[in-house]
């Protein structure tokens, strides 16, 4: 199905000032789609009222308007513009809302607006949290027991049924604003109220909690064609009660089997016909128990978010402009694979590393702000890495986060065991460091794992980079003369063996050089005349299985393999590079 | 950490990687093919439509999830090999009972990590699949190399004989597909996933699995309404006796093929098969039904293909498309009621999307009634 000629000009929201909760996630992805719809020739006018972005660059679209982004403010643009079509996907929430005041004052009707990407029912069907609630159930699938209070006084005889711990939440605000969760009726009462005064719509719900359960997320794409599909999975590695945002998450899901993972597919795919997203891409976030495997819908998002960011550059589908082209009307299998340009984009890529998202917090800045995770977002910004395994990824994601450390370092002086105990039991953003601490103090997987819930997969690799990295310790004196060249052969080889093992763990030369007590020269000079170089690995949305022309490259270490000459069959390959060979038989 | 105990994978064009063995010491030959499926190692491993083949996981962490009672495929593993990039050291999943390195240990599997799967996967993508050898008892892969060189080939070769079961049975075990009310459904085993046997029985079909030698006259004596011909390893070409099967079955009953199943229609048909360079292993392969115009996601496992214009008077209609290179991914048969599909509705592992094709075929044993 070609794309739709009865629009010619259509409405872009942007997401407004940079806070916490909402940052430069949506200039990526709104920026990439004004490019692909007036690539397509559509002319684009474009909202936003924050002009130190990208999108707001003359280039990127025909007419762009710096003004609050309000409905009143947008009513007007739309009076003057006459635009065919609002696209409300890509700015974020406050695009959402301000789409949902525009429909319900009438003035997408008085100037014959169509919405485009998500209709005014779906978006009413995901973001009301009663309504979601009802639509999930309708279609078989579970969420946490949950009901909805306008008032106090309702919150509290609610609070009373569902029990302590539960989950209070906002319904139409932003990176979960005013949300919390209350162990006790004191902490409830005054999360309830402030939810209630912080909610467009004067309504919070209160949830039965699933802190402590395993959260996952998925990026879904539809087209009109209805052919759905899974663009990325995500999971967190801090365990559900931490918000998203503030969570370190890892692409792909690791823990999850595939008949797991399959049942969290196939529910994706219901969600995003039951709320009837019908063009575009929607985050679906999951929570599912430790110990039984029990499977909740959280929440859905029914437009382009940070995570589809993190997913796009963790797979190399560019879903921000693949999902403003659905809207316009093409079928996925219509749009080829960016990176590919040979197949299409209706697939879904598969990856052949490990992608590590760390968020970056600045508490120094807010002296007074509680420094507890919870389900409102606090971390400031973030640094994705990847890596051909978890350790090595999540290393240089530490790295890149600007808190001067040169991997995963001890920080936190040892605190005695009673409060080691404590500060694994609270999410905050020193508790990485206090896991290092843990584990280095000799506490046991289990004992972390019940602290932390955090899963026993991801422990176990950061308990090894821990044993790893005492045997790095320990090999001080070794290196010392084989880092300078002066021993003999044997152990040169030997001392060669261990820098790799540790390159392709994510150590980098100035935190090898701390642990043998010389300096980051001295370690790349060595590394060099070993010929331990990284290889540039391409993201290339199929593990390998087919060429890419899309150069997005990540370095790793990998052991090199060797070439034994000899001739081999090396010649069929050669003679016919890309055709199917026929069998003798046939 | 370096190597507990060192092993190699080297392959026929001399290419040699040096891992960690991590499961049974010993050595194992095989053609060395990539997975790009990033769950479902369990599912794999135990796929029959692997014996012969080295099998090398492109996501780099395997193992995570462990071993658990369900997820197998059939009785045992089935790969030649098996290679990684890093096995988990621990299992962490609700229903795991062993590790994948205790389970590798335990069926005597070979099996190494440490290997830079990348590199692996560009090498075969680039000089098609080819024989492979993986040990961890011969310390010089020259050697290994001289022996991988003298390894059978598997084109030309019959391996539904190793995996096909040995005496007829039915499912589920137990007697529970005598209480069926379903169509019977006679699947041919040229080395069925147990996945296609629930998929059945859970549309309420009484299901009796035969071995691969049997004859259409034994098929038909059980009074079938609709036979299904199972996926398989290896060359299709080679299953001569089925091909005879089935082109006494063609007109007799309604049929699907899947995979293997659907390769021995197509050489029923008069058609021929050809091998693929490197095969379709993964779970992220579009597919575009012709007819309806949707695509899915499908689960695929094959290293040869059907030719379609090569099947004679235009008997064989195409379905589906591979929408990656335009190979053949499903047919029915012009006039017979006979369908054919080249991937695996039954998924395991893999997305669901192509499950209904279960029910398509039930429809079809409807109309041949009527």
């Amino acid at each position: 199905m070609p794309k739709r000629t009865d629009i010619k000009k259509i409405l872009v929201i942007g997401s407004g000032p940079i806070v916490i909760g909402q940052a430069c996630e949506f200039d990526y992805s709104g920026t990439q789609a004004c490019k692909a719809l007036r690539e397509e020739g559509f002319s684009i006018v474009l909202v936003n009222s924050n002009p130190a972005t990208i999108m707001t660059d003359p280039e990127t679209a025909d007419a762009t308007y710096i003004e609050p982004i309000t409905a009143e403010v947008i009513e007007q643009i739309i009076e003057v513009e006459r635009p065919d079509a609002l696209l409300p996907t890509l700015g974020g929430q406050t695009a959402l809302n301000v789409t949902v005041q525009l429909a319900e004052r009438g003035a997408l009707d008085k100037y014959g607006v169509v919405l485009i990407g998500a209709s005014l029912e779906a978006i009413r069907r995901a973001e009301d949290r009663e309504r979601f609630k009802h639509t999930m159930e309708s279609v078989g699938l579970e969420v946490p027991k949950a009901d909805f209070a306008r008032t106090l006084e309702e919150a509290k005889a609610l609070a009373g049924r569902i029990g302590f711990p539960c989950v209070v939440r906002p319904s139409f605000t932003l990176g979960g604003t005013g949300g919390g969760v209350a162990y006790n009726s004191e902490e409830f009462e005054r999360i309830a109220q402030l939810g209630l005064d912080l909610s467009m719509i004067r309504e919070i719900s209160i949830e039965e909690s699933v802190v402590g359960w395993k959260e996952f997320e998925l990026e879904v794409m539809r087209d009109r064609m209805d052919n759905v599909v899974v663009v990325c999975s995500i999971e967190n590695v801090d365990p559900m009660g931490v918000h998203t945002g503030d969570s370190i998450t890892v692409a792909p899901a690791q823990t999850l089997t595939d008949r797991e993972y399959q049942e969290m597919r196939d529910a994706a795919i219901t969600v995003i016909r039951a709320i009837g997203v019908e063009t575009g891409g929607s985050n679906i976030q999951f929570a599912v128990h430790p110990d039984t495997g029990r499977l909740l819908v959280i929440e859905m998002n029914p437009r382009v978010s940070r995570s589809s960011a993190l997913a796009s550059k963790a797979t190399g589908f560019p879903i921000a402009k693949i999902a403003a082209k659905l809207a316009v009307g093409y079928t996925l299998d219509e749009l080829a694979n960016d990176i590919t340009k040979q197949t299409p984009a209706s697939f879904e890529p598969t990856i052949d590393y490990v992608v590590v998202k760390v968020p970056r917090f600045a508490f120094e800045k807010f002296p007074t702000a509680d420094p507890t995770l919870g389900i409102q977002m606090k971390s400031v910004g973030e640094t994705m890495a990847i890596g051909r395994t978890f350790p090595e990824a999540f290393q240089k994601a530490l790295r890149g986060l600007e808190i001067k450390k040169d991997g995963w370092e001890l920080s936190p002086p040892v605190p005695p065991p009673d409060v080691l105990r404590q500060k694994l039991a609270s999410p905050t953003a020193e508790r990485l460091f206090y896991l290092r601490r843990a584990f280095s103090a000799g506490l046991s997987l289990d004992e972390v794992y019940h602290l932390t819930k955090i899963d026993r997969w991801f422990l176990r690799q950061l308990a090894d980079l821990v044993a790893f990295e005492e045997q790095v310790t320990a090999a001080q004196e070794q290196m010392g003369a084989c880092l300078h060249g002066t021993a003999d052969t044997a152990a040169q080889t030997a001392a060669g063996e261990l820098l790799r093992h540790a390159k392709s763990r994510g150590f980098s030369d100035r935190q090898l050089a701390k642990l043998w007590q010389t300096d980051e020269e001295t370690v790349r000079r060595a590394r060099l005349r070993w010929g331990i170089l990284p290889s540039y690995y391409l993201v290339d949305t199929c593990a390998a299985e087919f060429e890419a022309k899309t150069p997005y490259y990540y370095s790793t270490y990998e052991t090199p393999a060797l070439s034994l000459g000899g001739t081999g069959r090396e010649t069929r390959g050669a003679a016919t590079p890309s055709l199917p060979r026929p069998s003798p038989h046939s | 950490m370096s190597p507990a105990r060192p092993a190699w994978l080297v392959l026929e064009d001399g290419t040699a990687f040096k891992g960690r063995a991590v499961g049974a010491d010993g050595e194992a030959f095989g053609e060395a093919v990539f997975n790009t499926a990033i769950t479902g190692y369990q599912e794999i491993l135990t796929d029959p439509s692997y014996a012969g083949q080295i099998v090398a996981m492109t996501y780099p962490h395997i193992g995570n999830y462990g071993i658990n009672p369900e997820d197998g495929e059939s009785r045992r593993p089935w790969v030649e090999g098996f290679v990684m990039r890093d096995c988990s050291p621990i299992a962490s999943n609700f229903r795991a009972q062993e590790t994948l390195q205790a389970y590798l240990t335990r069926h005597d599997l070979v099996a190494i990590d440490g290997v830079d799967t990348r590199a692996l996967t560009l090498r075969l993508r680039e000089r098609g699949s080819m024989k492979a050898g993986l040990s961890t008892t011969e310390p010089d892969p020259h050697a290994l190399w001289r022996r991988v060189q003298q390894a059978p080939d598997i084109v030309g070769v019959d391996l539904v004989r190793r995996v096909t079961c040995e005496a007829p049975y039915d499912w589920p075990p137990g007697g529970g597909a005598a209480a069926a009310e379903g169509p019977a459904i006679v699947v041919m085993d040229f080395g069925v996933k147990h996945n296609i046997l629930r998929s059945l029985a859970a549309l309420g079909a009484r299901v009796h699995v035969v071995p691969a030698s049997t004859s259409a006259e034994e098929v038909l004596a059980r009074r079938p309404d609709g036979v299904l011909l199972s996926n398989g390893p290896g060359d299709p070409a080679a299953v001569t006796y089925a091909v005879k099967t089935i082109q006494r079955l063609m007109g007799q009953v309604p049929m699907l093929g899947i995979c293997l199943g659907h390769q021995l229609l197509g050489l029923a048909f008069g058609g021929a098969t050809f091998k693929l360079k490197f095969g379709h292993h993964g779970g992220n392969h579009p597919v575009k039904d012709v007819a309806t115009g949707k695509v899915e996601i499908t689960t695929q496992n094959h290293n040869f293909a059907v030719r379609l214009d090569s099947v004679p008077h235009g008997a064989a209609v195409l379905t589906h498309l591979n929408l990656n290179d335009q190979t053949v991914e499903g047919m029915r048969h012009a006039t017979l009621p006979i369908v054919s599909i080249q991937y695996h509705p039954e998924a395991a592992p893999g997305p669901h999307d192509a499950r209904h094709l279960f029910q398509r075929f039930f429809e079809l044993l409807g109309t041949a009634h009527a």
